[in-house]
C-alpha cells in the first residue's frame, strides 16, 4: 500500500468504515458482490489493495474474489477514464443500426470496446438494454442518454465533451 | 380481536386521509412520468419546470411523479387530473409545451389541444379497467360502446377511455361521462346504445339506469384511449403510470396490502397454495412452470430455514418489463412475496436484481423502508404473529444469473454458475435450504389473484395459459412500449393493432419473442395466439416477454448472428457444449455473412445446435441454439442465398455489397474525398469510379452522396 495518494487513502478509510458492518455478520462471505459493488462505487473500479483490505475482513482468499470480480461484466478492473461511455447494443439498438455508432466512437476515441481513449478522457463500453428502446440506437455518457443517433450526431456529441477539457 | 384486515382498513383510510390533505389547496394534481425510458426521453427537466412554477407561486397545483404508461414512443408524457374532470395527457412534452401548458391549461383552463393524447375532447367516456372490475361484462360493454360510436358517425366528438381502480369495486361495472360528471354504476352491455343515443347524442343523461350525479367527486386517472388499449388488459400492470410508486399511501388507496391481510385473517397456508394452484398461473420467467405445484413443493419441505426469491435480473437484452413494473408499482411484488413467504414457511425474501437498473433498486429500497415502517414487514405483521423481511441483493451483469441456480450461488457471493437440477431449489436451493423462486412479473400476479380470486383469473387467456402477458414492444414498429395482454391475443394483434403496423410503411418480416433463448416467426405465424405451447410448436418461446419486430431491412442471419454472439459471450464456460459448440456455430455464421460461406453450412449448424440443445447443462446452452435454428427453419432461403449467390436480400451485410457509381454523378469529389482507402478516383465535374478491388465496403460513399448516385446491391 506504499504507493497510495492522499485521495486514496481518503477512500481506503471509507471502504475501511463500510466493511465494519461486515465483521460479525453470520454468512459474511455471501455479502462479497455486495462489498465489490461498494468499492466500485468508492474507487470507480476494483482497486487492487482495496480488494485485499476486503479479503482480510471478510477472510476469504484473494483468489476467490478475483475469481468472482472476473465472472461478472459489471466489475471494472481497469481504471476508467473521466467520462464513460456505454453503446446500447440491445436487441433495439442493433436493429436500428448500433453498428455503425459503436464502429464510429471506436475510430473517434482510437480505443476498442474496453479500452480507454489514448487521452485518458474516455472509456468505450458496451451495454445491453439501456432501456430507451424507443429512442433507439442510444449511448449513455456518464448516466445521461443520448438517442435516436446517427454517426455524425455521436460525432458532434463526442466533440462537445472534448472541448470541455480544452 | 382486532384482526389484520380490520388493521389494514384503518391504515388505508389514514392514507386516504393523507393523499387529501396534501391535494387539498389544490383541484388539479400534475403527474409526470419517471420511469428510467421517460427519464432519458427528458422528463427530469419537465418535473423541474413544474415544481419551479409552484415554487414561485404561479400555480397553485400538487406536482407528483408515476411510472410507466407503455407509450414509449411519444415520451416525456405528462397528465392534468383534475376533481371532477376528464384528465388530459399531454405527450412529447419539452420545456417550450411544458411552459405553454402551465400558461394555458393550468392558469386559464384551455387545453393545449396540439399535444393533447386524451382528454380534449368534446366528450369523454371512461370505463374503469381496474383489475378488479375486468370481467367479461366489462370487455362487452368496451364493444358496444365501440360499436355505437362507430355507428352514429361521433367518433369524433367522443373518445373512448379507460381508468384505473375507480376505488368502486363492488359497483362494477362503471363508466364515468365527461365533461357531464356522470357515472353509470352496475352498467350492462346492453344498456350501452340507450346511453350513446341518449346521453351522448341528446344530452341527457339516462335516468332510469344506475346513475350517480356528480359522479366521483375525486381524482379519476385515465391511463390511455381504446386505440391503443382495446386489445390490452391490465393485471400486472394495474397501477403503473397510475399512482406513485414512492408513496405507499397511494398503493394503499388501490387496495394495496389488502391480499395480505385477507390472507393473514382468514386463510390457512394451504389454502393460498390452492387458490394460486387453482388460477392456473404460470411462471413468467421463461419456463411456464405452474406456481402453485412449485409453491406446494417447497411448502412440504420440512426444514428450520426456507427463503423466498424473486428473480430481477431480467437479462434479455430487450425487454424492460420486469423493470418497468418494479419502477412503477414496487409494492404489488413487495405484497407478492410476502404472501409467497406465508404460503411455504419462510420467515426471509431476497430480491436479486440487476446493477443496470438504479431507478428501480431506488424505488425498491423507498418502497421496503415504507412498508417496514407501516408493518407490513418485519416481526409480527399486521398482528397476525407472521413475520417476514425481505433484503435487495445486486447482480453484476451476468446473464446466465437468471438461471435459478446460477442466481442462488450469486447470492451466496460466488460466480454465477448453474448446476445440474434436480435438486431443484425448492428442495436445495439458497445456503442449500428450500428456496422458492418466481419471476416478477408472476409475483405482481399474486395480490389480485388473491383478491379477486383463482376463478376470476382463469376466465382470462387461454386453456392452458391463463391470465395476461407483459412485453416490451420493440424494433421496427409504430408504437413501441410496454403492453400486457391477455393469453391467446394473437402477434397479428399485437404487431398491428396494438404496435400500429411496421414502421414507415415497410414490409413486416418476422416477429422475436423470447430473447437469445427465443426465436425468430414469420409473417405465416401471425395468427399464432401468445401462450406457452403456441409460441414452442410455432418454434420459438413465450421467454420473459421481449418482443422485437423486425422489418425487410433486417438480415435474418445477422439477427441470428447477433443473438448466438450474445449467448456465446454469456456462456458462463463451464459445460463444453455451450461453450465451445456455441463457439464453432458463431464461427460459421460469422462466415456466412462475411459471403465466405460454404455448401453444408447450414447441415453443420443444424447438427451443432441440435447437439448443444440435447448435451448442455442449462437452460442457457439449451436454448442457445434456438435463434439459429428457428432463423433456418423459416428463412432458410436467406442463409442459402448468402453462401450460394453471396447476396444479402436486406443489404444488411456489408461484406457481400457491391457499390457502383452511376450516371447521376456530377463529380462533386464528395465521395473521393470520404474513402477510407482511396478506392475512388475521377477528377472534379466527372464521373467517378470505385475500384472494386480495393473498395472496403464500408458504405461512406453512399452516405454522404448527395445525388443518389451510388447504387447498392
Ligand atoms: C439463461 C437463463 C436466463 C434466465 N433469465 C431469467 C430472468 O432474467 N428472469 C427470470 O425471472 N427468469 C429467468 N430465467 C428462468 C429462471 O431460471 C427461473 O425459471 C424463473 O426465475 C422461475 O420463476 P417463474 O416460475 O416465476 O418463471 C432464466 C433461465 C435461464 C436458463
Ligand atoms: S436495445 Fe438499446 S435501449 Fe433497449
Amino acid at each position: 500500500m506504499e504507493n497510495l495518494d492522499s485521495v486514496d487513502l481518503e477512500k481506503m478509510k471509507i471502504l475501511k468504515d463500510y466493511l465494519k458492518n461486515f465483521k460479525d455478520k453470520p454468512r459474511v462471505e455471501s455479502n462479497l458482490i455486495t462489498i465489490l459493488h461498494k468499492v466500485q462505487d468508492i474507487f470507480g473500479y476494483l482497486d487492487r489493495s482495496a480488494l485485499e483490505e476486503v479479503a482480510e475482513t471478510i477472510q476469504v482468499p484473494t483468489s476467490h474474489i478475483w475469481g468472482v470480480a472476473t465472472f461478472y461484466h459489471y466489475f471494472k478492473l481497469k481504471k476508467p477514464g473521466k467520462h464513460i461511455i456505454s453503446v446500447c447494443l440491445g436487441t433495439a439498438c442493433y436493429i436500428k443500426g448500433a453498428d455503425e455508432i459503436i464502429a464510429k466512437l471506436k475510430e473517434e476515441l482510437k480505443t476498442d470496446v474496453g479500452g480507454v481513449s489514448p487521452d485518458g478522457l474516455f472509456s468505450l463500453e458496451e451495454a445491453r438494454c439501456l432501456g430507451a428502446c424507443s429512442l433507439a440506437p442510444v449511448v449513455m455518457i456518464d448516466g445521461k442518454v443520448y438517442g435516436n443517433l446517427t454517426p455524425q450526431s455521436v460525432t458532434q456529441i463526442i466533440k462537445e465533451y472534448k472541448s470541455k477539457h480544452k | 380481536m382486532t384482526t389484520p384486515i380490520d388493521v389494514l382498513y384503518k391504515k388505508k383510510l389514514q392514507a386516504i386521509d393523507r393523499i387529501y390533505n396534501k391535494t387539498y389547496f389544490s383541484d388539479k394534481i400534475i403527474y409526470v412520468g419517471m420511469a428510467s425510458c421517460e427519464i432519458a426521453a427528458g422528463s427530469k427537466e419537465i418535473m423541474e419546470i413544474f415544481k419551479d412554477a409552484v415554487k414561485k407561486g404561479t400555480i397553485m397545483t400538487y406536482v407528483t411523479q408515476r411510472g410507466c404508461v407503455g407509450l414509449c414512443s411519444v415520451e416525456p408524457t405528462v397528465d392534468i387530473v383534475e376533481k371532477g374532470k376528464m384528465s388530459v395527457r399531454y405527450i412529447n412534452v419539452n420545456a417550450e409545451v411544458a411552459k405553454k401548458i402551465i400558461e394555458e391549461h393550468l392558469k386559464k383552463g384551455q387545453i393545449v389541444k396540439e399535444h393533447a393524447y386524451f382528454g380534449a375532447k368534446e366528450k369523454s367516456i371512461v370505463i374503469c379497467q381496474g383489475a378488479f372490475c375486468l370481467n367479461s361484462e366489462n370487455q362487452r360493454i368496451i364493444e358496444a360502446f365501440k360499436e355505437n360510436i362507430e355507428n352514429n358517425n361521433l367518433k369524433d366528438k367522443v373518445e373512448i377511455c379507460f381508468s384505473g381502480c375507480l376505488g368502486m369495486c363492488n359497483e362494477g361495472p362503471i363508466v364515468i361521462v365527461y365533461p357531464d360528471n356522470i357515472a353509470y354504476t352496475k352498467l350492462k352491455a346492453e344498456d350501452v346504445k340507450l346511453i350513446v343515443e341518449r346521453h351522448l347524442i341528446e344530452g341527457k343523461p339516462v335516468e332510469e339506469l344506475n346513475i350517480l350525479k356528480n359522479g366521483k367527486p375525486r381524482f379519476i386517472k385515465v391511463f390511455g384511449t381504446i386505440d391503443k388499449f382495446y386489445k390490452q388488459k391490465r393485471i400486472v400492470l394495474r397501477n403503473c403510470g397510475l399512482i406513485d410508486p414512492e408513496n405507499i399511501d397511494e398503493y394503499l388507496a388501490v387496495r394495496g396490502y389488502e391480499s395480505l391481510a385477507k390472507v393473514l385473517t382468514y386463510m390457512t397456508p394451504q389454502q393460498v397454495i390452492e387458490e394460486v394452484k387453482k388460477s392456473g398461473l404460470r411462471g413468467r420467467g421463461g419456463a411456464g412452470y405452474p406456481t402453485g405445484i412449485k409453491w406446494e413443493l417447497t411448502a412440504k419441505e420440512s426444514s428450520d430455514e426456507k427463503f423466498v426469491i424473486c428473480n430481477a435480473d431480467e437479462g434479455d437484452p430487450g425487454a424492460f418489463m420486469d423493470r418497468s413494473t418494479i419502477e412503477g408499482d414496487p409494492h404489488s411484488i413487495i405484497e407478492g412475496m410476502i404472501i409467497g413467504g406465508y404460503a411455504i414457511g419462510s420467515n426471509k425474501g431476497i430480491i436479486y436484481i440487476r446493477a443496470e437498473y438504479p431507478l428501480a433498486v431506488e424505488r425498491l429500497n423507498i418502497a421496503l423502508e415504507q412498508a417496514k415502517k407501516e408493518g407490513f414487514l418485519g416481526e409480527n405483521i399486521l398482528g397476525s404473529g407472521f413475520s417476514f423481511d425481505i433484503e435487495i441483493r445486486l447482480g453484476a451483469g451476468a446473464f446466465v444469473c437468471g438461471e435459478e441456480t446460477a442466481l442462488i450461488h450469486s447470492i451466496e457471493g460466488h460466480r454465477g454458475m448453474p448446476r445440474p437440477r434436480p435438486p431443484y431449489p425448492s428442495v436445495k436451493g439458497l445456503f442449500d435450504k428450500p428456496t422458492l423462486v418466481n419471476n416478477v412479473e408472476t409475483w405482481a400476479n399474486i395480490p389480485v389473484i388473491i383478491i379477486s380470486g383463482s376463478e376470476w383469473f382463469s376466465e382470462i387467456g387461454t386453456k392452458r395459459s391463463k391470465g395476461t402477458k407483459v412485453f416490451a414492444l420493440a424494433g421496427k414498429v409504430k408504437n413501441t412500449g410496454l403492453i400486457e395482454v391477455p393469453m391467446g391475443t394473437t402477434l397479428r394483434e399485437i404487431v398491428y393493432e396494438i404496435g400500429g403496423g411496421i414502421l414507415n410503411d415497410k414490409k413486416f418480416k418476422a416477429v422475436q419473442t423470447g430473447g437469445p433463448s427465443g426465436g425468430c416467426l414469420a409473417e405465416e405465424h401471425l395468427d399464432t395466439p401468445v401462450d406457452y405451447e403456441s409460441l414452442v410448436s410455432a418454434g420459438s418461446i413465450m421467454g420473459s416477454g421481449g418482443m422485437i419486430v423486425i422489418d425487410e431491412e433486417s438480415c435474418m442471419v445477422a439477427v441470428a448472428k447477433f443473438f448466438l454472439e450474445f449467448t456465446q459471450d454469456e456462456s458462463c464456460g463451464k459445460c463444453t457444449p455451450c461453450r465451445e459448440g456455441t463457439k464453432r456455430m458463431l464461427e460459421i455464421l460469422t462466415r456466412i455473412v462475411e459471403g465466405k460461406g460454404q455448401e453444408g453450412d447450414i447441415e453443420k449448424l443444424e447438427r451443432l445446435g441440435d447437439m448443444i440443445k440435447k448435451a448442455s447443462l442449462c437452460g442457457l446452452g439449451q436454448s442457445a441454439p434456438n435463434p439459429v435454428l428457428s432463423t433456418i427453419k423459416n428463412f432458410r432461403e436467406e442463409y442459402e442465398e448468402h453462401i450460394k449467390n453471396k447476396k444479402c436480400r436486406a443489404r444488411f451485410c456489408t461484406n457481400l455489397l457491391t457499390y457502383e457509381i452511376t450516371d447521376n454523378c456530377t463529380g462533386c469529389t464528395a465521395c473521393k474525398k470520404v474513402c477510407p482507402v482511396e478506392a475512388i478516383s475521377g477528377s472534379p465535374k466527372q464521373k467517378h469510379l470505385i475500384n472494386q478491388q480495393i473498395c472496403i465496403k464500408c458504405g461512406a460513399c453512399w452516405r454522404v452522396c448527395r445525388f443518389n448516385a451510388i447504387s447498392r446491391s
